[in-house]
């Protein structure tokens, strides 16, 4: 066997060095994301209850809890979902569909700006068009500023979804003499229907998080929502006050309320990967 | 009159643009693909009309800002809502700083866990380990922020800073009261959320690497760090790319921020001391703005914040899809 120089001994090391730093550095991610869950989940057993799930906030020491915000954050989801899904798988259509030429990379670009904007500049946005003209804070703006970062992601999803969809599908369906709407809406978007649906899941679990536009459009409320006019409590403003509050008791109320957000979100997640996990890598 | 301007107008040219119409919307000459394809521009046109109305409104109400303090709203340190004056200065170094401290934890990080994904583990592991990397982009920032609060700061604060300042503390970047909020805790925190977010992208750039490259290195003796090295140079763009897009995402981030940063508009050398980011102030003054000046200076912060996004992002995707268009053609949903 033939013996290594020095200098090719101190390459394998560097090398043997080197990729165990990688694996490290991913160790360290990963503890990362445990700590963060596992402190989450410690302090928020601790705090929760049945009663904070369906109580309105009450003053200090007096208990008190989330049901409003709870309410309310589906309230805002659900109006986000309705106005957000349709003009996101539209535009992804669009993009898909039609978007091959100059006009399509400009609707491209932009879909993909919009995905960039800080999610706070979003609510200063809707600040300017909806709550200044109505002249109070409300659900339904609160709304209209999830939806707008709801848009572009499921935009983007659906426009890769529906281009996995193999063309032979299409030439089929248009070779039977469907007209393109048909072959679109009753082919291809079915065809594409399960990734266009994980995608919308994903974009309902990124906006059911975002608080920085909330603040100054649904703005928040102790009490539980009656209508979209008005201010509007959720899971992520309640989440925020608590947590800079003096209070300890508000802070094991933070810890709590961050616990059924967290569910939330970790089960949609977790459902889109095991959706997800025949069909693509 | 009335019968002239009739007779300018002959009902025949109205039909036949119509007609013009419906053959540029329908090449097809179906009715239904004429409307479903209204209907989809229309939606299209409504997301570019969406980010104009953006441009526009937040123009619009920066106005007065603008008008009264011109280019020294950037250079202005003071920000004194009682006396009217506003200055931004504070507000971009708090944003720069925290920024760059990310940037500086997280490329490293994010690059170890791509490489390892791509070039090192087996398919087997990769998958599970990936999906666990992204869920740390799943945590929301409130999140972050609560924890930073109650156990990041805290740990900083009895653990690293005081380290730091015992070894560094010759540089004026580790001096001063140690309190655990401020810069580095504010720098820490964006590094965590944006590690996920680079690293993703990154791991995307070297997957597209073509393999020819890694057989020829592997081919000519090199080791694997050293195929890993050239597979890294041809994903340079790539990785700039993602680098720059961490860079965005840390700029306009708001909420684990401003939960941990301190929320002083200060500008110190010193990594330990309170500042304030130009997402934070919005986030925290906006609605106590109650002179309209004030509010104006506020949304004057906002268009800067998305004039500077915009341009990072746009460079950014430039520069990624230059190295991943070959395989994906689509670009990545960030």
């Amino acid at each position: 066997m033939r013996t290594l120089s020095r200098t090719d001994r101190s390459r394998r090391a560097v090398s043997a060095l080197l990729t165990t730093l990688t694996a490290l550095c991913t160790l360290l991610a990963i503890s990362i994301l445990a700590i963060i869950l596992s402190y989450i989940a410690m302090r928020g057993v601790a705090a929760i209850n049945f009663r904070f799930l369906i109580d309105s906030p009450r003053p200090v020491g007096e208990g008190g809890g989330i049901g409003n915000a709870i309410v309310g954050s589906a309230v805002l989801l659900l109006l986000s979902c309705i106005v957000g899904i349709p003009a996101g798988i539209g535009t992804g259509v669009y993009l898909s569909e039609f978007g091959g030429g100059y006009v399509g990379s400009i609707v491209r670009f932009l879909v993909d700006t919009l995905t960039g904007i800080p999610s706070i500049v979003t609510g200063v946005f809707v600040y300017a068009v909806v709550v200044l003209r109505m002249k109070h804070f409300s659900g339904l703006a609160g709304g209209i500023a999830l939806a707008l970062i709801m848009v572009p992601i499921v935009a983007r999803t659906t426009e890769e979804m529906i281009r996995l969809v193999p063309h032979s599908l299409r030439e089929g369906a248009l070779a039977l003499g469907a007209p393109q709407w048909r072959v679109t809406l009753g082919v291809v978007i079915p065809a594409a229907g399960s990734g266009i649906a994980t995608g919308a899941m994903l974009a309902v679990a990124r906006v059911s998080g975002e608080t920085a536009p909330l603040l100054f459009t649904a703005f928040g409320s102790r009490f539980f929502p009656r209508n979209l006019n008005e201010p509007i409590a959720s899971l992520t403003v309640q989440i925020y006050y608590y947590a800079i509050s003096p209070y300890d008791e508000w802070h094991a109320q933070a810890w709590a309320a961050t616990l059924v957000l967290m569910a939330l979100i970790l089960s949609i997640n977790i459902a889109v990967r095991f959706l997800t996990r025949k069909k693509f890598g | 009159m009335n019968e002239q301007n009739g007779g300018q107008r002959p009902p025949l040219n109205v039909s036949s643009s119509l007609t013009h119409w419906r053959r540029r919307l329908s090449p097809t000459g179906n009715m239904g693909d004429a409307i479903f394809r209204a209907l989809i521009f229309g939606v299209a046109l409504l997301m570019v009309l969406i980010v104009g109305a953006m441009i526009v409104a937040l123009a619009a109400h920066s106005m007065p800002s603008i008008r009264r303090f011109g280019f020294s709203f950037i250079t202005g340190r003071g920000w004194d809502p009682i006396k009217e004056q506003f200055g931004a200065l504070a507000f971009i170094y708090g944003t720069i700083v925290s920024s760059l401290i990310a940037l500086v934890i997280s490329v490293p990080l994010s690059l170890g866990i791509a490489i390892f994904l791509v070039e090192q583990a087996p398919r087997s592991l990769a998958r599970p380990i990936t999906f666990l990397v992204e869920l740390l982009a799943a945590i929301p920032s409130v999140v972050y922020g609560l924890w930073g609060i109650f156990v990041l700061a805290p740990f900083l604060r009895v653990y690293v800073e005081p380290a730091l300042a015992r070894w560094f503390g010759w540089l004026p970047l580790f001096q001063g009261t140690i309190t655990g909020i401020g810069l580095l805790t504010g720098g820490v925190i964006l590094a965590i959320m944006v590690t996920p977010i680079i690293s993703s992208v990154v791991r995307d750039v070297l997957a597209a690497v073509p393999n020819t490259q890694r057989e020829a290195a592997l081919a000519l003796g090199a080791t694997k760090w050293e195929t890993t090295m050239v597979v890294l140079v041809n994903g340079a763009p790539g990785i700039a790319g993602a680098v720059i897009l961490g860079l965005g995402r840390a700029i306009g981030e708001t909420m684990a921020v401003t939960m941990v940063i301190g929320n002083r508009p200060q500008i110190s050398a010193s990594l330990f001391q309170p500042s304030y980011t130009l997402a934070s102030v919005i986030a925290n003054e906006f609605t106590e703005a109650t002179a309209d000046i004030y509010l104006s200076s506020l949304v004057e912060l906002g268009l800067i914040l998305f004039l500077v996004t915009f341009v990072v992002n746009a460079v950014a995707r430039v520069l990624v899809w230059r190295v991943t268009r070959r395989t994906s053609g689509v670009g990545m949903v960030v």
